[in-house]
């Protein structure tokens, strides 16, 4: 590859659920519950969703946007404490290319009857997406999102 | 060759503002005279140099004169790839997140009562 480069950034999301750490836990621990919410497409295809909820274990997801690159997210979960804490690791592939690796902790705490989650990744982002999908456009996409995200 | 990317909260800062955005935007299409870029904005030629030049120490633009015409243009690498994906993987995060909770909300009735666990 050209001048391969790393970026690194972490990023924080906080949410608060009206319901208890022992759902909100659940639904990150049972595979056909954590399918329901994963997506963050609706019009992209999934090709396979499997999750091994154990620490040691691996989830795997593979969706493809409409006429797009295959996009793969392949985790391995490292520490599980029950309604408390999940902390995985986890790579993305476009295509052929591995775009980011991830160490992903999510920690969920009680707050009167809801439950306050937050989750936060820390990520190695890398380059190999530049020499396989259509730059421009993405950019321009991203300077989109960008703006929308400013405008909120 | 640029081998650095600017850090995203000078992305941020150089986007931060409307008129910058709509420069961004128009050269999002393609490179575009200074006084193309002025034409559609409501102010004087200085300040649309002015907000250029914050857009061009952010790194998401250059600029290159010829004869009399500066030409700007948008720096594919500025916003690289990396930057893309934080922001989308970020957006991805948040998106499924907030469908958890409307999950949550759909179905009140799992998992089963904790009394009931072994």
């Amino acid at each position: 590859m050209k001048n391969p480069s790393t970026t690194h950034a972490t990023f924080v999301i906080e949410r608060v659920y009206e319901a208890t750490p022992a759902r909100v836990f659940a639904a990150w621990s049972k595979a056909e519950a954590k399918a329901r919410w994963f997506a963050c497409h609706d019009d992209w295809k999934s090709l396979e969703y499997a999750l091994d909820f154990r620490i040691g274990g691996r989830e795997t997801n593979r969706v493809q946007p409409p006429g797009g690159l295959v996009h793969a997210y392949d985790a391995r979960y490292y520490d599980i404490v029950p309604e408390r804490r999940i902390v995985f690791a986890y790579d993305m592939h476009v295509g052929d290319a591995r775009i980011s690796v991830s160490l992903a902790t999510a920690v969920f705490e009680p707050q009167g009857g809801a439950t306050r989650l937050t989750f936060t990744e820390q990520g190695a982002f890398l380059d190999g997406l530049s020499n396989a999908a259509d730059r421009e456009e993405g950019t321009r996409v991203g300077l989109e999102n960008l703006a929308a995200e400013l405008g909120r | 060759m640029v081998n650095y990317s600017p850090a995203l909260d000078q992305v941020f800062h150089a986007l931060a503002d409307p008129a910058r955005r709509a420069i961004v935007e128009r050269l999002s299409r393609g490179p575009a005279s200074v006084s193309q870029l002025a034409e559609p904005l409501p102010m004087s030629l200085p300040a649309v140099f002015r907000h250029l030049q914050v857009l061009e120490e952010s790194g998401l633009i250059r600029s290159e004169k010829a004869g009399r015409v500066r030409t700007c243009r948008i720096e594919a690498a500025a916003l690289g790839a990396a930057e893309r994906w934080i922001n989308e993987r970020r957006a991805c995060w948040e998106r499924r997140l907030d469908r958890l909770g409307e999950y949550l909300a759909q179905h009140p009735e799992d998992p089963e009562p904790k009394g009931k666990r072994p």
